[in-house]
């Protein structure tokens, strides 16, 4: 396999509503920042992907725009998925290793206030038979977290202890949204929105954008030389789906989580940090044991996307947050994992480590 | 036995999601301007190529626009199509003119309906000029420049507007 390293990574702070920029005026500094960053030319960039969603926006086709915001003269190579930019990443990631280019821009970006969040995520249901009774996103978290309590997986007290440890640990983190020093017997006392969830069991609503660049062998070396910065490889890079069906589902469990880690090879030596992406507390629980992560890995230092969650931007940012701490020299190898669908229905997962 | 129900064929499932978008900044400082009857397109600061409407980037060398330029309503028609299909929903009765059009100091055309003329009398290079609508009806949209109407000016070469293409 070809060797790719995250060399640059760039992040809008997400806010809850921005109703002063559209997506092109978010992105566009943030694509700026990370092309900059990474030390190479705009114009040597080999390959540009994007992750967005249509649903989100409101708009077909909206992804087009956004090339308005990236300089897309002399005509470039270009793709998009319409899925978050951790998705483009992998396909940049597989595109690099064609071997005839060196370089690739990933973005991915969105504005999640323009509509109701959680009632835009029903419309990714079956759309015959689920669909149809409009469970949002939150309820359809909620099953899942009752099970996990049912079946003494976790309890609303672990929970809630996920939500205060991000929160403070998002105070160190200029692109958190929300962050602060909270008690979980304080939260607990909190309504369900549905239950067993709380507000704080759910991540904000957010707009925002990120952007990373990638190289592959000695274009990455020169590049991080340059910068100072130790490339971030990737040594591991999978993503599987498990069925869209919540009744056929074991939501206790999320296979396609497992078998991710297992073919990027989490387990194969320690890991030190991980960023994963769990919107909801009880899903970081359920991941944690899915990915094989043991007591001694720093689990969403930046404060997860309980800080701040991004659609379609804030998974590529878990590759980026991760891809940090290998950049610092802070960490030796560190995991990112990013998520969509309904109750964790399909996962990717990053293996990055220094030289 | 009892007889099964007929099998469902079909099911109608209504869905609807509302959204409030926001034009962003550059569209919102064009859209201020289509309020007083101006049109305010934005130059890029690094190619000069000025952009009408404004969407706040320069397409081509991916940096904010800033600095406006107020455009006068005439322009040249770079190319057209005369519609002939009736389609649900249609506010025009047909044939129209649909036009790509560049206004004067402009370097990005944008397509309008064109009246006040025969659709056969219609050509490339034709110069126009916009109807606003009434004050009174001002909206913040494109749609208060109502349609373009020919000028009577001797039409343009085409070299002026074979970059607009």
């Amino acid at each position: 396999m070809r060797e790719v390293a995250v060399v640059s990574f760039a992040q809008a702070k997400p806010v809850r509503r921005d109703i002063v920029h559209n997506e092109v005026e978010i992105l566009m500094p943030v694509v700026a920042e990370a092309v900059a960053s990474s030390g190479l030319a705009r114009d040597r960039i080999g390959f540009t992907v994007s992750g967005s969603c249509d649903y989100l926006a409101g708009i077909p086709f909206s992804f087009v725009m956004a090339l308005d915001g990236v300089g897309a003269w002399p005509p470039i190579e270009e793709s998009h998925v319409e899925m978050d930019g951790a998705w483009a990443l992998a396909e940049a990631f597989t595109r690099l290793q064609h071997g005839d280019i060196d370089s690739a821009l990933v973005f991915g970006f969105g504005k999640s206030s323009v509509g109701e969040l959680p009632e835009v995520l029903t419309l990714q249901l079956d759309p015959y038979l689920v669909a149809p009774l409009w469970p949002d996103s939150i309820s359809v978290a909620a099953l899942q977290a009752r099970a996990m309590i049912d079946a003494g997986l976790c309890s609303e007290r672990q929970m809630a202890e996920v939500a205060v440890r991000s929160r403070r640990d998002a105070k160190a983190n200029p692109f958190a949204q929300l962050a602060g020093d909270f008690d979980a017997a304080s939260l607990l006392k909190e309504p369900c929105i549905s239950s067993p969830l709380r507000r704080h069991d759910c991540a904000p609503i957010s707009d925002g954008a990120s952007a990373i660049v990638l190289a592959a062998g000695d274009v990455a070396r020169a590049l991080c030389e340059k910068t100072g910065r130790t490339p971030a490889w990737i040594r591991g890079l999978d993503h599987r789906v498990d069925a869209q069906n919540l009744g056929v589902r074991d939501l206790t469990t999320c296979p396609s989580a497992r078998i991710a880690a297992q073919k990027a090879g989490v387990g194969t030596a320690a890991v030190d940090v991980a960023e994963i992406y769990a919107p909801f507390t009880h899903q970081e629980i359920l991941l944690r044991r899915e990915l094989g992560l043991s007591a001694s890995t720093k689990i969403n230092p930046s404060g997860g996307v309980l800080a701040g969650n991004p659609m379609m931007a804030a998974g590529l940012i878990r590759i980026g947050e991760a891809a940090s701490w290998i950049h610092r020299g802070d960490a030796r190898r560190a995991l990112a994992h990013a998520t969509s669908g309904p109750c964790l229905q399909q996962n990717l997962v990053c293996v990055l480590e220094g030289e | 036995m009892r007889e099964l129900p007929a099998p469902i064929k079909m099911v109608t499932i209504p869905t609807r999601l509302d959204f409030t978008i926001t034009p962003g900044e550059a569209p919102a400082r064009f859209l201020k301007g289509m309020m007083e009857g101006r049109i305010l397109a934005e130059r890029c600061p690094a190619c000069g190529k000025v952009y009408m409407p404004p969407r706040g980037s320069c397409a081509t060398c991916a940096v904010p626009t800033r600095e406006q330029v107020e455009l006068s309503s005439k322009g040249t028609v770079t190319t057209f199509c005369v519609v002939n299909l009736p389609f649900y929903g249609q506010a025009v009765e047909i044939p129209y003119v649909c036009a790509s059009v560049v206004l004067d100091g402009a370097d990005l055309p944008f397509f309008c309906l064109l009246a006040e003329c025969p659709v056969e009398n219609v050509r490339m290079g034709m110069r126009v000029e916009a109807v606003w609508c009434d004050p009174a009806e001002r909206k913040p949209s494109l749609e208060n420049i109502k349609y373009l109407r020919p000028t009577g000016e001797p039409d343009a070469p085409y070299e002026s507007f074979k970059e607009h293409l």
